[in-house]
């Protein structure tokens, strides 16, 4: 049985004809070719997936497209500025060299900015417990917990040494 | 102050901008034009034989396209071992055939042994379900000790003993050895696992098949660490399609580890798949697909003894190893647990004798091969633990022993007695430095902290060496390899000046697109945005081996060296006829070409735009053009060394251990971009950590694998690990590159994991259990509470 | 995955009607169901999506306790239960990931059972009534071991009600690839008696530490529980911990909630 499914994603409207069982990961994946948001497991753990479902972080993995029928959608794709610059999160994960293979880092962007629009001076221990449900296997964290840090505006050594 | 671009500087990496909206283009990313999709059939029987496949039911579902068996593959290769081992008795290896898809029988659960071709991964998968296939259960043989002792039961049937080599490591030594441990004053033995993990690059294996029947050119896109050995093997070995039509492109690809080194059956047959329908075939693992089939690292059980006097002077050292290497030769399965694992076993010691002696063993397992580090994080494992017992047995200061045995600076180059020769190091100033910046003369006071807290603080160290970039080939070959172990890189230096560099280096995670263009940068004396790095794709890169063995920079970026100096000397021959001066006079700095002694000189793009508009050349003693590739097959490994120290907290009533801090003090010889090194050590001692801490791969008894996602195989996560202090201050260059670099990708994960466990016995220790000796990895909270009150 | 006709009704009774048909299977969250999906360990017919029925969604002050809709994500749970229900609220707040816990609801936790889910043992220790489409269910009675509830074939929990303890406190040791439970405790001081219920530990999942609670009653204290053992029969042994270590874990939790609540 095909529906016919219309989100908001990045802003702009759009609608694909969809089974029950195709996944929000896939809709945005193969429906609208949107390859940010990536799929490293098949049991809601590593978090690649991240995306915000009206505001909230999420993992596309995990729901299904028809089960969110209507809602504004955020991925990797829309986090950029206007005018194509990194945002601040995004400008943070470079400076810090928090990433390597790029593999998780869509969902690491989208869990931190969900992060920060909740708590946005949160401690070391804040970011860590936050990123529970991202995982790397490049970073060891190091860096990416500081890209965080730096992104909430804080000064990373002076929170980091906390 | 820090350089802002060039060698040595942070450079921010390029590669980022790509990966952090969204646009990397990983295999899985890549969508063609009537994409078909492939699921495999894998086992769930560790061990059995294949009575009957009745594929009918399956091929007559809509939407199916294609159906194999093992028997559609049993008339062409294998996928074969790539090093050829010698036992100590002088017969060769074992070397049972791996086939695309398995044939008479499944050897591990998730052997592929049938692949169903349809318009849908859905229809494919259900395809799968639909396969009649009749197996009779054979025990599965799980544990090593069990394989090698019964004869009867067998992974592959002309194997009677299980067993793939028996190698002595260096035979001629081992009496000398065995006759040290008679006469010696005290020996420390100790029985160790090192356990069986999973990579787990998050980006899951995918690859695509493409058929052109126009042209009957083949191309791969896979997630590969070295699509050129991909090519080589599928070409020469498996698949018998002439290399020059066969191109295999490596994309984006999301870590490796060691898992993407080697070449998969899931390859070979989307290509076969897409040649017998006409159309691309697409596959890509699902994580559970990843834990069941990619090569997993580690497992071997080894007794380890240390001859020594009571000062703790090292006099001889001793081991015996069973290794796993499951089901099948993975490609490098059989060089990890010998020549990557027993040629360390010096360490950064002067232990005049050593021995080891490695065992072989096939079972009903997936393929283990080379994991991050691969041998060398088994040999520093069994060597640091068994030094830290010794010190505990003799009274004596772990540090002080250490320092006591090292080789002195002055002894280089030394020859070890397992046949390395390290060209350079400076072991004490690596442990001075960790002691320093691990603030050892402040532990007593944060142990008594933690003790009115009610925990147990310890502090554990490791004294490492790895060798990497492994070479030369002429060496390995005599070894057993059935490759060379060079590199290639061709520089391209267009008509406006900016230049592509093709590398067979790939980067998968390291930021070679941002470091080798810094070096160009460098040499060259132009902006880096002008340096264009290529790599991954066999059609556009003269040659490579890829990356893997913190080989990159040392070999590749070595090659990369050398392609430079051909076109800096291109270019002064092309100064010199342009300046109308003799070529010995012509000098080339910060970019410029000049007649030494004068202001005449030509800039680098002046020169490279003459190269392409050659309009006055000589051309019988000038070529136009500007592009030149050399090939680097390196003298030596390099030698990289460090000193780690790791302080925990243990909780004595639930046995959980917290990491308090992690320093690390590594000698990687000259460092290109300290950011990206720094991130390389991070990831390293997480992956260490895990190892140590959480990680640990288990098969039941009947060969089910418990720990197969993410539910049960325990990933460390930012809430698991500290901020790690490390520094690369200690330099000793290598003296056979030109970068003069070593390897420090690998690093972290061969130092970390005795440093942890040290820690923790230190810890239980100074607590008062000083029954705990020994833990084996990894140390999660139930063995660590069970060791305190057994 | 398998084929599937969705469904999301509404209202409670357009759910009920759905639910009635052959083969349909109720959604919550999902952040169990469809990985189980994906595996193709299940396979329902119809999946009839409980998030989209108002009245199963929230929380609020009702007269026996606090009332959470079953269809009530974590996350507002953590947030809107600070106040009055602190220990619940960050029970609700260390489930999972944050992104589970902004998908996963009550509801869908409990109608799974699984045995280290956190949620049952709030729902045990705090003597919490489980509110059906069909009826009102005791949590003493509602928890039938492993994945095995009290609830009937088309039956769907729509809130359950907390009554508030003078203290609390939940004390997770998490499993630590999951992020379940290895073991945890909830431990609940109410003006009629102590409730300890533990999840996590034991083969057929939550249940009530007789002896804890006794001995709590008279005393509310880490050391009231010094003197108890907790038997290894029947808790759980698996790549995580033995059946000793959850005994151990099962007691040292408890005395560690108690000093919390």
């Amino acid at each position: 049985m095909m529906t016919k499914v219309t989100l908001t994603v990045n802003g702009k409207s759009v609608s694909r004809d969809v089974e029950g069982r195709t996944l929000l990961s896939s809709f945005l994946r193969d429906g609208l070719g949107m390859t940010g948001t990536h799929i490293g497991c098949d049991t809601s753990q590593c978090g690649a997936c991240v995306v915000h479902v009206d505001g909230l972080a999420v993992k596309s993995c995990s729901i299904f497209a028809v089960d969110v029928a209507g809602a504004a959608v955020k991925t990797i794709e829309g986090m950029a500025n206007a005018d194509g610059s990194l945002g601040v999160i995004q400008q943070a994960f470079q400076d810090h060299h928090g990433l390597q293979c790029g593999f998780c880092t869509p969902g690491m962007v989208m869990t931190t900015a969900a992060l920060l629009a909740n708590n946005p001076k949160p401690t070391e221990a804040e970011v860590r417990h936050g990123l529970e449900g991202n995982i790397c296997r490049c970073t060891g964290y190091h860096n990416i917990v500081k890209a965080v840090l730096a992104a909430s505006g804080q000064d990373v050594p002076a929170v980091a040494a906390e | 102050m820090p350089k802002d671009s060039g060698i040595g500087a942070s450079s921010k990496r390029r590669e980022d901008v790509r990966f952090l909206t969204g646009r990397g283009r990983y295999t899985a990313d890549i969508q063609l034009h009537g994409q078909t999709y492939a699921a495999f059939a894998r086992s769930t029987y560790a061990h059995a034989r294949i009575v009957s496949i009745d594929t009918s039911a399956a091929e007559a579902m809509e939407g199916v396209l294609a159906v194999f068996t093992g028997a559609d593959f049993a008339a062409v290769g294998g996928n074969p071992a790539g090093w050829l081992i010698q036992s100590r008795n002088g017969e060769a290896m074992k070397e049972p055939k791996r086939p695309v898809l398995a044939h008479g029988k499944v050897r591990h659960v998730g052997d592929a042994y049938a692949a169903v071709i349809a318009e849908t991964v859905e229809i494919a998968r259900s395809a799968v379900e639909a396969l009649d296939v009749v197996f009779e259960e054979l025990p599965a043989i799980v544990d090593m000790a069990a394989a090698v002792a019964d004869s009867t039961n067998r992974v592959h049937d002309e194997i009677a003993d299980n067993i793939c080599y028996d190698w002595g490591w260096i035979e001629d030594n081992r009496a000398a050895v065995d006759a040290a441990f008679k006469s010696a004053p005290h020996v420390t033995s100790l029985k160790l696992i090192n356990n069986r993990l999973v990579p787990n690059a998050m980006e899951p294996r995918a690859s695509i098949g493409v058929y052109d029947p126009g042209t009957e050119d083949y191309k791969l896109y896979t997630t590969s660490q070295n699509p050129h050995l991909t090519r080589l093997l599928v070409a020469a070995f498996v698949m018998g399609i002439p290399e020059h039509k066969l191109n295999v492109i490596a994309p984006d690809v999301g870590g490796g580890f060691g898992s993407k080194i080697y070449h998969y059956g899931e390859e070979a047959l989307v290509l076969a798949a897409s040649r017998r329908i006409g159309r691309p075939v697409k596959w890509v693992a699902d994580r559970s697909e990843a834990f069941l089939t990619d090569a997993h690292g580690r497992d071997h059980v080894t007794t380890i003894e240390l001859a020594s006097d009571k000062q703790g002077n090292f006099l001889a050292l001793r081991t015996e190893t069973l290794a796993n290497v499951g089901a099948y030769l993975s490609n490098f399965a059989t060089v990890t647990p010998t020549f990557l694992h027993g040629t360390l076993m010096a360490g950064p010691y002067k232990t005049p004798l050593v021995y080891v002696n490695v065992k072989t063993v096939f079972t009903n397992t997936a393929p283990v091969d080379a994991y991050r580090g691969a041998g060398r994080p088994e040999a520093t494992y069994s060597i640091e633990r068994v030094v830290d017992k010794m010190c505990r047995e003799l009274g004596l200061d772990p540090v002080a022993v250490r320092r006591q045995n090292f080789i002195q600076p002055d002894q280089f180059p030394y020859t070890t007695p397992v046949a390395l020769v390290y060209d350079t190091g400076n072991y004490q100033a690596t442990l001075d430095k960790v002691i320093d910046l691990g603030d050892f003369a402040g532990f007593e006071s944060r142990r008594a902290k933690s003790a009115k807290a009610g925990k147990l603080r310890g502090l554990g160290l490791s004294t490492w060496i790895e060798a990497c970039g492994i070479a030369p080939s002429a060496l390995v070959g005599a070894l057993g390899a059935r490759v060379g172990l060079y590199d290639a890189a061709t520089v391209r230096v267009n008509p406006t000046g900016n230049i592509s560099v093709m590398v067979g280096a790939h980067s998968h995670g390291q930021g070679h697109e941002t470091v080798f263009a810094q070096i160009v940068a460098d040499k060259l004396g132009i902006p880096e945005a002008n340096v264009d790095i290529v790599h991954g794709d066999t059609s556009k890169i003269p040659f490579g081996m890829g990356s893997y063995g913190s080989r990159s920079l040392a070999v590749c970026g070595s090659a990369m060296d050398r392609a430079l100096d051909k076109v800096i000397a291109k270019g002064k021959k092309i100064a010199a006829h342009m300046l109308e001066a003799s070529e010995g006079d012509i000098v080339f700095e910060d970019g410029k070409f000049s007649v030494t002694g004068t202001d005449k000189a030509k800039t680098f793009g002046e020169i490279a735009f003459s190269a392409y508009v050659p309009h006055n050349y000589p051309l019988e003693t000038l070529e136009p053009g500007l592009e030149e590739t050399a090939f680097y097959d390196p003298a030596n490994f390099t030698y990289p060394a460090g000193a780690y120290a790791c302080e925990v907290e243990v909780d004595p009533d639930t046995g959980r251990v917290e990491i308090a801090s992690f320093t690390c003090a590594d000698d990687f010889g000259n460092v290109m971009n300290p950011m990206i090194v720094e991130g390389q050590v991070h990831g390293g001692v997480a992956q260490g950590i895990g190892q140590a801490l959480l990680e640990g791969c288990t098969y039941d008894d009947n060969g089910q694998l418990l720990s197969g996602s993410y539910m049960d195989y325990t990933m460390p996560r930012a809430d698991d690990l500290p901020m790690y202090t490390v520094d690369h201050s200690c330099i000793t260059p290598c003296t056979h590159n030109p970068l003069g670099v070593k390897g420090c990708g690998e690093a972290g994960a061969i130092g970390s994991p005795p440093a942890v466990v040290n820690a923790v016995i230190d810890a239980l220790q100074r607590g008062g259990h000083t029954r705990v000796t020994h833990i084996d990895m990894p140390l999660t909270p139930s063995r660590v509470w069970a060791a305190i009150n057994a | 995955m398998y084929e599937f006709d969705f469904a999301k009704p509404a209202s409670i009774a357009d759910a009920a009607k759905a639910l009635a048909a052959d083969g349909a299977q109720a959604l919550s969250g999902g952040q169990t169901l469809i990985p189980t999906m994906k595996a193709r360990l299940a396979s329902p017919s119809v999946l009839v999506s409980l998030t989209g029925i108002p009245e199963m969604k929230g929380v609020c002050m009702a007269d026996d306790g606090l009332s959470v809709g079953a269809a009530t994500i974590h996350a507002t749970v953590a947030i809107e239960a600070a106040k009055t229900y602190p220990a619940l609220a960050r029970l609700a707040g260390g489930i999972g990931d944050p992104a589970v816990r902004n998908r996963g609801t009550l509801g869908g936790s409990l109608a799974n059972n699984d045995p280290s889910a956190c949620y049952p043992a709030a729902v045990l220790g705090s003597g919490a009534t489980v509110h059906t489409n069909k009826r009102k269910i005791k949590a003493d009675d509602y928890f039938k071991g492993m994945f095995t509830t009290a609830l009937d074939d088309g039956e769907f929990i729509i809130s359950v009600t907390f009554p508030v303890p003078q203290k609390a406190a939940y004390v997770k040791f998490d499993q630590p690839a999951s992020r379940f439970a290895l073991t945890a405790v909830f431990v609940a001081k109410y003006a009629g008696g102590v409730r300890v219920a533990v999840t996590g530990a034991a083969e057929n999942g939550v249940f009530r530490w007789a002896e804890a609670e006794k001995a709590l009653a008279d005393n509310f204290s880490a050391s009231a529980i010094a003197g108890l053992n907790v038997p290894s029969k029947g808790m759980i042994g698996d790549l995580h911990g033995t059946p000793a270590y959850r005994a151990n874990l099962v007691k040292v939790l408890t005395g560690r909630a108690v000093s919390a609540a």
